[in-house]
């Protein structure tokens, strides 16, 4: 029997990874990923989980200790946030490199600096290209499904690939929600242990993350980037057969209002919550707006997208990181290279919004919709391509 | 590796590039790089050995006559073996090609 409890989502993240039976954790405490970790500790040193918990002495010796340990064929977890990623940043191309299925929570927080342990989307930004699946989650109950799902994908012998599990700092990682948590037996039946294709073993050596001469790089490079690539297929599967079996409906891609609207937002993470929100205020004022929420980030759902987006008038991208000198920010261009390779006949706009923790309400939202749909192109100032909701100047 | 590293195709690489027969590494020559080779004087050289158990790519082999000399395929020309040599009976030769 599955069990429903009101519980801050940084433990059920915690109790998610236990319910996935992870082997080997090795994780350094920050904020605001810290309960996940604490604990995660606690439950292995209480003995409720039959797990190494590895206890290094910062980030980059975590992912390390990640890549070795999944390298020798164990179900290996980890979870960090901001500062933490970046001194992670050179290992994540390893664990993608050498086809690591490590499962990392990756409770998004703003990089220093200035300081902040405040929520938004920097870190993970600057980790996009990194080789790694990136789900983004709404609330805290997609956050223990995800982790559960995220095993699933990664060990799939089609895919072979370390996976993040995106959570907003704060505004999701420290609330206290209504959870579903399944069953062990049933998690343990949809998810069975890991059989790696590899390991490191004495009784039959193998050489792990050798060197590439210029002959062979780009040939391996782009075997990764086929499996990335089509890790899609597996991603709709897994999430396809968790809707089934726990009766919770999963897709790459989720929409809410599209059907009515032909405007819409699209976002990451737990913004969507305030944007349907907003759509349900503006519903009673006889207006129609739509939302396209990505759960799937890496790969890129492209084809996908294309199909959600068609019909569309105006579609606003809205991002939680400035664009560090870039025309917009790193969703927007994603977007924008869609719309020009199948010549979209779209109004394309991009805000950025909700950096370093700062909250984004749904009236600021509805006022962002108001531009949308009144202008031909929403001007900005200080001559640039987007806009930065609530910025004082 | 069955073949030479610049005929394989991206599919036919194993995941993650993990090598699977151990010790292929024999079959890339890696000493083309080599800047200076070492030489032998047999008048010095005693047959002791430590050139052999320094290097560090095992690059020196001991002959029939028991005398060493350089499998210059993977001499890297670090010139430990230079280095080390108790009568001095190595030194170091610049390559010339």
């Amino acid at each position: 029997m599955s069990t429903r409890k009101g519980i801050e989502v940084s433990i059920a993240a915690a109790d998610a990874a236990k319910l996935a039976r992870v082997e080997v954790i090795a994780a350094y405490p920050i904020t605001p990923q810290t309960h996940i970790v604490e604990h995660l500790a606690e439950i292995v040193a209480n003995g409720e989980l039959d797990a190494a918990y590895v206890n290094v002495e910062s980030e980059h010796s975590a992912m390390s200790a990640c890549v070795g340990a999944s390298a020798t064929g164990t179900r290996t977890f980890t979870s960090t946030s901001a500062q933490g990623m970046e001194l992670m940043h050179e290992i994540l191309f390893i664990a993608s490199g050498m086809r690591l299925p490590i499962v990392m929570a990756a409770v998004n927080r703003a990089l220093s600096s200035p300081l902040s342990i405040w929520g938004d989307h920097s870190d993970i930004m600057a980790a996009r290209d990194t080789g790694w699946i990136m789900l983004f989650c709404e609330n805290g109950q997609e956050v223990v499904d995800s982790i559960i799902m995220a095993f699933k994908i990664a060990e799939d012998r089609r895919v072979l690939l370390p996976l993040m599990v995106n959570l907003d700092g704060f505004s999701l990682s420290h609330v206290i929600e209504p959870i579903e948590f399944p069953a062990q037996e049933d998690v343990d039946r949809f998810l069975p242990p890991y059989k790696p294709l590899y390991t490191l073993h004495p009784d039959k050596p193998v050489t792990m993350g050798a060197y590439a001469m210029p002959e062979l790089y780009t040939e391996a490079k782009y075997s990764q980037e086929m499996a990335i690539r089509n890790s899609k297929v597996v991603v709709k599967e897994v999430m396809d057969q968790f809707s089934k079996e726990f009766g919770r409906p999963y897709s790459i891609i989720e929409t809410y209002n599209t059907e009515k609207a032909d405007t819409v937002f699209m976002a990451l993470g737990s913004i969507n919550e305030n944007i349907k929100t907003a759509i349900d205020m503006l519903k009673e004022q006889g207006k129609e707006l739509g939302l396209v929420s990505l759960r799937l980030f890496r790969p890129f759902p492209a084809a996908e997208l294309l199909e959600v987006l068609k019909g569309k008038k105006k579609v606003a991208v809205l991002e939680r990181v400035m664009p560090g000198g870039a025309m917009n920010g790193p969703l927007f261009n994603e977007v924008a290279s869609l719309a020009v390779a199948n010549k979209l006949n779209i109004q394309f706009e991009n805000f950025i919004f909700g950096l370093g923790g700062r909250d984004v309400e749904p009236e600021e939202l509805m006022d962002v919709y108001e531009q949308v749909v009144s202008s031909v192109k929403v001007s900005h100032t200080d001559n640039k391509y987007y806009g930065v909701i609530g910025v004082r100047s | 590796m069955a073949k030479p590293m610049d005929q394989y195709k991206w599919h036919e690489l194993t995941v993650g590039c993990v090598i699977e027969d151990v010790g292929n590494a024999m079959e890339y020559k890696t000493g083309d790089w080599r800047s200076s080779k070492p030489v032998w004087n047999g008048e010095k050289c005693t047959k002791c050995g430590l050139c052999w158990l320094f290097c560090p790519d095992a690059a020196i082999r001991q002959r029939d006559d028991g005398f060493y000399e350089a499998d210059l395929d993977y001499c890297k020309g670090c010139g430990i073996c230079a280095t080390e040599c108790k009568p001095g009976a190595i030194s170091m030769v610049e390559e010339e090609r």
